[in-house]
């Protein structure tokens, strides 16, 4: 299974903020490290999207989209992101 | 507002009864997964069925020996694919609930990597669910699961869990990872029970 | 920088020409286009008549002002979106296109006065697109810093942009194009094709205590080796951003 980078949650998360988050830093809530959206390991099928941390691999950030549009948007692993100014 | 695209197809529906509502016939066999492949050899495989009386334990070998049977399932995909008439070869899970006892009417999956299903035990039982070893008449690949998944084909594939490692009863219907993020606690493909 | 705001465009594709055997150049006029960074993508998304919507992201092979932005698109083969685009989509054709998106994985000239770091970048065959961009930006902006670019591809014949491309190491005096052929390189190639090794990229990689910024973009196996190989030779890896691409959409 190749796994991506943030990269390929720009978009999508770009429909969920209203902007590009790419470049904004969170924290893993299981190993405390700090690095942007984009660096994230992201497994993206027709399931979902499931961003992991590049440090312990916990699921960060998940997004599933159904035909038809209904979103679901998940933060399990990180208590806050800083959105970009 | 989308419009419709000039000259973009989508995706071939071939129409078959043995299709339930929404899926599309597929002759390959796709890859979905949430997380990278755990890698597990069959020697340090280990299956736990914990209840509120007690766990008990397998090897792949005393899985094996507990009876491996012949299967032949229709897969069911949450993302619109089908597999008809696929060969499978594991152990029923009649034969792992045989000496066991509980109260409980739910079962959390477990996997090696993190992920979780949620099934009622009446989905699991009376012939309905495996654990299966072999796919189309080789040993599961890690890729699929390997070295052992859970089988359960009545219900969308996302239940069948790749690279099991438990069954954990439980009183209540709680939500697996997809559960959680969006996928319909039951899914019954013949309901069309894909989403909350 | 400045800051744009990503949205959805209708895109009206107004040219196309064969890019390689595979792959396909598309102009798209974007009236609503607020212009983008180098190294910027933007997800395509297509709506079939039953109402079935794919979407895809495709690296921009332009950046600046104005209206027209250019994508290169290689067709995967099993693909649902890129076999479309390569093969039926037309000129008048009008698709959905959300972007500009990807504020991490972009490229921008030193403003003037500034000392500024070189800039490497390296590219595993379809990943030159938003390379290419930064290449072009850099001669456009007249930067005076050093640029490098490092391109691994199968066979010439699978070089995005190879006009462009050799047009720049020309007109640019301070860009650098460094070329690896892994299965086939031209008649009198002084090195023999073959993949990509560590002492290869140290060769023609700037040196980590040059502190380049480095973009590397490719497939996923790719960016990780190279991203592996930099770090053992001395680059931060803070210094170091990556984008990957998939295989099989």
């Amino acid at each position: 299974m190749i796994s991506l980078d943030g990269s390929a949650l720009a978009g999508a998360l770009a429909d969920v903020f209203g902007q590009d988050v790419s470049a904004a830093t969170c924290r893993c809530t299981q190993c405390g490290d700090v690095g942007t959206v984009a660096a994230t390991v992201v497994y993206a099928t027709d399931m979902g999207m499931v961003a992991r941390c590049r440090a312990c691999s916990a699921i960060l950030l998940t997004l599933v989209t159904a035909p038809g549009g209904r979103r679901w948007f998940g933060m399990p692993g990180i208590a806050a992101v800083e959105l970009p100014g | 507002m989308s419009f419709i695209t000039r000259g973009f197809g989508g995706r071939r529906s071939e129409r078959d009864p043995r299709l339930p509502p929404g899926q599309t016939l597929v002759s390959d066999w796709p890859v979905l997964s949430a997380g990278p492949t755990p890698d597990v050899a069959e020697a340090d495989w280990r299956f736990t069925l914990r209840t509120e009386n007690g766990d008990h334990h397998w090897t792949a070998d005393q899985m094996r020996a507990l009876g491996m049977e012949d299967i032949t399932a229709d897969i069911h995909c949450v993302t619109h694919w089908t597999k008809l008439e696929m060969p499978w070869r594991g152990v029923s899970l009649d034969r792992i609930f045989a000496d066991v006892d509980t109260d409980h009417a739910f079962a959390m999956a477990h996997s090696y990597g993190g992920y979780t299903t949620n099934i009622p035990l009446d989905d699991l039982l009376d012939g309905r669910s495996w654990i299966a070893f072999e796919a189309d008449g080789e040993p599961l690949d890690p890729e699929h699961g390997g070295p052992a998944r859970l089988l359960v084909p009545h219900l969308y594939f996302w239940k069948s869990a790749k690279w099991i490692r438990g069954l954990t009863t439980m009183p209540r219907d709680d939500p697996g990872f997809w559960e959680q993020n969006g996928y319909h606690l039951h899914g019954d493909p013949w309901q069309e029970e894909r989403y909350w | 920088m400045i800051r744009r705001a990503t949205a959805w465009h209708v895109a009206t594709v107004a040219d196309t020409r064969r890019e390689t055997a595979s792959a396909r150049r598309i102009e798209l006029e974007v009236p609503t286009w607020p212009g983008n960074e180098a190294g910027a993508h933007v997800d395509v998304r297509l709506t079939a008549p039953d109402g079935y919507q794919a979407t895809r992201s495709y690296s921009l092979a332009s950046s600046g002002e104005g209206t027209r932005v250019t994508l290169a698109v290689d067709e995967v083969p099993t693909g649902e979106v890129s076999p479309f685009l390569v093969h039926d989509l037309r000129v008048g054709d009008r698709i959905e296109v959300h972007g500009p998106l990807g504020a991490f994985f972009i490229w921008t000239p030193a403003a003037p006065a500034a000392v500024s770091r070189p800039t490497q970048l390296i590219a595993g065959g379809s990943g030159v697109v938003p390379l290419f961009a930064m290449a072009e930006a850099h001669a456009t902006a007249g930067d005076p810093s050093p640029l490098r670019l490092l391109v691994s591809v199968r066979t010439p014949e699978d070089l995005f942009f190879r006009r462009e491309l050799a047009a720049l190491t020309t007109a640019d005096p301070q860009f650098r194009l460094d070329l690896v052929y892994t299965r086939a390189a031209p008649a009198e190639w002084p090195v023999p094709a073959g993949r990509l090794t560590a002492e290869r990229v140290r060769d023609v990689v700037a040196d980590a205590s040059l502190r380049p910024r480095v973009y590397v973009c490719g497939p996923t196996p790719f960016v990780e080796a190279m991203s592996q190989w930099l770090v053992a030779d001395g680059h931060a890896a803070e210094a170091i951003r990556t984008e990957r691409f998939g295989g099989s959409r």
